[in-house]
C-alpha cells in the first residue's frame, strides 16, 4: 500500500473524495445514534394525543425493559434464527462440497446454483405474504394435502407456535442456503488442490476428506458466515412481521426484537425505543468487532497461525 | 477402481437432493404463478396445477385498485432503488478511490472506521433517524430512502478491494503528467476501469433497496409515496378475507417479477458477485 510517489500535494483531493461518505454517515447515522442514546435516558412517549416528557429519568427505561418481555423476544429471535440457520449451514456445506467434487460430475450445476440462489433476491415481505396466503386454512397447501388424502381437516399452520416458527425458519432457510452454498463453495475452491490430491493418494474417502480436510480448511469463512448470520438474525423483521401482521402470533411467540422496536417506534414511545436500540447496538457492536478482526488482520484465512501451530507441535 | 461404484451412487444421491431442493425453491413461485392466472371463484374450488386464463383480468383489477396503488408503488420503488444504486456505487467508488490513491494524515483512521461499521445494522439508529428526518422536513418523502445510501461501508469495501487488484497507481500518475485534473481522472479513467465492480454492486444495491421494508415503513405515510414492500404489508394488514384472492396473488407476483427478470438476465454476474464482496481471499 505504501506509495513510492510523493502525494503530499494531492492530500486535499483525498479528503475531498471521502468527504461525501463521511458527511452522509455523520448526518444520517451518527446524529441519529447520538439522539437515540440520549433519549434512552428520558421518559418520552405519547399516550393518545398527549406527549409526555422528555424528562430525564436515568436508567429507568433500561431497567423496565429488562422487566418487560424483551428477554422473551430475544429468545424468540434466537429460536427463529436457529431453526433456519442449522439446516441452512448443513445443507450449504454438503452442497458446496458436492459442487466442487469433480468425481460426482454434477450435471447442470450452473442451473442448480441459479435456482437455489433465487429466493435470496425475492422481496422478503412479498415472500412472507405468499407463505401467509399459501399456508392459510383455505390456501393451496391445505388444498393439496387434502386432495392427496393425507389430511382430513385443514391444518391451521399459523395458529400454532410450532407451525408459525417452522414457517419462519423454512423461509429463512430457503432465502439463505443458496447464498451460504456459494460462499462456502468459493472457500472450498480456495483450498490448494495438492492437499486433496495427497489425501486421495493416501486412500482418504470422501467422508474423511470432508471432516479432516475441507472443514478445518474453511473454518475462517465458516466462522464469518456464522457471525454475519447472527447479525442478520438479530435484525430479523420482514418475514415474521408480515407473516403475523406485526402481532407475533400466536401469543407473541414469534415476536422478534426488531418487531418490538418497530412497535415502540410506531407508537412514538421514544424513550423505550431508544433504550432497546442501545441494547441492540451493544450486542451488534460486539459482533461487528469480531467481523472487523476477521476481515482486517494480516492473516485472514488463519494459514499463518496454523503454520505457527504446526511448527510448535513439530518442536514439541 | 474400487471407488467407482460408491462414487456413482453418491452422484445419483447428490442429483436427487439437488432436484428436491430446486423443487422447493421453485414450487412456491409456481403456485404463485398458477394462482395469479385464476379467478377468485376458480381459486375457491381448490388447487389446480395448471394455469388458468384469468391473468389479464387480474392484472387489470390490480391496476385499477385505488386502495393499493401497486403500479404507483412500483414506480416509486424503481425511483428509490435506481437512484440509490446510482449514488451508492458512485460515491462508494469515489470514497474507495480517495482512500486508495491518495496519502493523507487521516487515511488510516478513516479506513479503520469504515471497516468497524461494516456490518452495523441500520435498525439501531432507526429511532434517531426517524426524528432527524421529521425535523429536516423530509418525513413522508422518498429522499431519506435515497440519500443515506451515499455511505455504504460494504459497497465501499468491495470497491476498495477491486481497486487494489485492478488499478495500478502508475496509470493515475500518467494521467497527471498528461495534465488531467484529479476529478477528471476519476470520472474518465478510474470509473471505466471499475465498471465490472460498479455493475455488480449496482445490482445488489438495487435489489436490497427494492426489498427494503423496515425504514420505508417508518418514513412513508401517504399512499401515493408507498414503495412495494409497504403496500404488501398494508395488504396483509387489511381485512384480508373479503378480498379477491386472484388479485392478491397477482399483486405478489407483480412485486417480485421485476427482480426475477433482472436475475434471469444477470444471474451469472450476480452469482459471481456474491463471493467477491465477502471475505478477503
Amino acid at each position: 500500500m505504501e506509495n513510492k510517489h510523493k502525494k503530499i500535494d494531492y492530500a486535499k483531493w483525498g479528503y475531498l473524495f471521502i468527504l461525501p461518505f463521511f458527511v452522509s454517515f455523520f448526518i444520517f447515522s451518527f446524529i441519529p445514534l447520538v439522539d437515540t442514546i440520549r433519549y434512552s435516558f428520558f421518559e418520552y412517549y405519547r399516550s393518545g394525543i398527549k406527549e409526555v416528557g422528555p424528562n430525564f429519568i436515568g436508567l429507568e427505561n433500561y431497567i423496565s425493559l429488562l422487566g418487560s418481555d424483551m428477554l422473551k423476544y430475544a429468545g424468540n429471535t434466537m429460536i427463529l434464527w436457529i431453526i433456519g440457520f442449522i439446516p441452512q449451514i448443513v445443507i450449504a456445506l454438503v452442497l458446496a462440497e458436492w459442487f466442487v467434487d469433480a468425481r460426482l460430475k454434477i450435471h447442470g450445476s450452473q442451473f442448480f446454483k441459479v435456482v437455489i440462489y433465487l429466493p435470496n433476491l425475492i422481496m422478503a415481505s412479498a415472500f412472507a405474504m405468499l407463505f401467509f396466503t399459501m399456508f392459510s386454512t383455505n390456501g393451496p397447501i391445505n388444498s393439496i394435502l387434502q386432495s392427496l388424502g393425507w389430511i382430513r381437516q385443514p391444518i391451521d399452520f399459523l395458529g400454532s407456535v410450532f407451525g408459525t416458527r417452522s414457517l419462519v425458519g423454512l423461509m429463512n432457510f430457503l432465502m439463505w442456503f443458496g447464498n451460504s452454498t456459494i460462499m462456502l463453495m468459493a472457500a472450498i475452491m480456495g483450498i490448494s488442490p495438492d492437499i486433496f490430491e495427497a489425501a486421495e493418494l493416501d486412500g482418504c474417502n470422501s467422508i474423511q476428506r470432508f471432516f479432516y480436510i475441507t472443514l478445518p480448511q474453511i473454518r475462517p469463512i465458516l466462522a464469518y458466515t456464522l457471525i454475519t448470520s447472527i447479525i442478520g438474525g438479530l435484525q430479523m423483521f420482514d418475514v415474521p412481521q408480515i407473516l403475523t401482521n406485526g402481532q407475533g402470533t400466536p401469543d407473541r411467540t414469534s415476536m422478534t426484537l426488531i418487531m418490538f422496536l418497530n412497535s415502540h417506534l410506531k407508537s412514538k414511545n421514544y424513550g423505550m425505543a431508544g433504550a432497546l436500540s442501545v441494547y441492540l447496538f451493544v450486542v451488534s457492536g460486539i459482533l461487528c468487532f469480531i467481523v472487523y478482526r476477521m476481515t482486517n488482520n494480516d492473516d485472514p484465512d488463519g494459514s499463518k497461525a496454523a503454520a505457527k501451530k504446526a511448527k510448535k507441535q513439530r518442536r514439541a | 477402481m474400487k471407488s467407482k461404484g460408491p462414487s456413482h451412487l453418491r452422484s445419483i444421491f447428490a442429483h436427487i437432493v439437488l432436484v428436491i431442493l430446486s423443487f422447493m425453491c421453485l414450487f412456491f413461485f409456481y403456485i404463485l404463478f398458477v394462482n395469479a392466472t385464476r379467478s377468485h371463484a376458480d381459486l375457491q374450488k381448490g388447487f389446480s396445477a395448471l394455469p388458468g386464463n384469468y391473468f389479464l383480468e387480474n392484472l387489470k383489477n390490480v391496476a385499477n385498485d385505488g386502495t393499493f396503488p401497486m403500479f404507483r408503488g412500483i414506480i416509486n420503488s424503481l425511483v428509490v432503488s435506481g437512484c440509490s444504486a446510482a449514488i451508492c456505487t458512485y460515491f462508494s467508488a469515489l470514497t474507495a478511490y480517495g482512500l486508495y490513491a491518495y496519502n493523507f494524515k487521516c487515511k488510516k483512521v478513516a479506513f479503520t472506521f469504515i471497516m468497524a461499521i461494516l456490518v452495523m445494522p441500520t435498525q439501531v439508529t432507526a429511532m434517531g433517524f426517524l426524528r432527524l428526518v421529521t425535523n429536516m422536513g423530509m418525513y413522508d418523502s422518498l429522499l431519506p430512502l435515497i440519500i443515506p445510501s451515499i455511505a455504504s461501508p460494504a459497497v465501499f469495501y468491495f470497491m476498495y478491494s477491486y481497486l487494489q487488484s485492478s488499478l495500478p497507481l502508475s496509470l493515475v500518475e500518467a494521467a497527471r503528467i498528461d495534465g488531467s485534473g484529479e476529478f477528471r481522472t476519476f470520472n474518465q479513467i478510474v470509473i471505466p476501469i471499475m465498471k465490472p465492480a460498479i455493475a455488480v454492486q449496482a445490482i445488489f444495491t438495487f435489489v436490497g433497496s427494492w426489498n427494503n421494508y423496515f425504514v420505508p415503513a417508518l418514513v412513508i405515510q401517504s399512499k401515493d409515496k408507498m414503495t412495494v414492500p409497504i403496500l404488501i404489508a398494508t395488504l396483509r394488514g387489511a381485512d384480508y378475507m373479503n378480498f379477491d384472492m386472484g388479485k392478491i396473488y397477482t399483486m405478489i407476483l407483480v412485486a417480485i417479477v421485476p427482480i426475477i427478470l433482472v436475475y434471469l438476465f444477470l444471474s451469472k454476474y450476480i452469482i459471481a458477485g456474491v463471493t467477491l464482496g465477502g471475505v478477503k481471499e
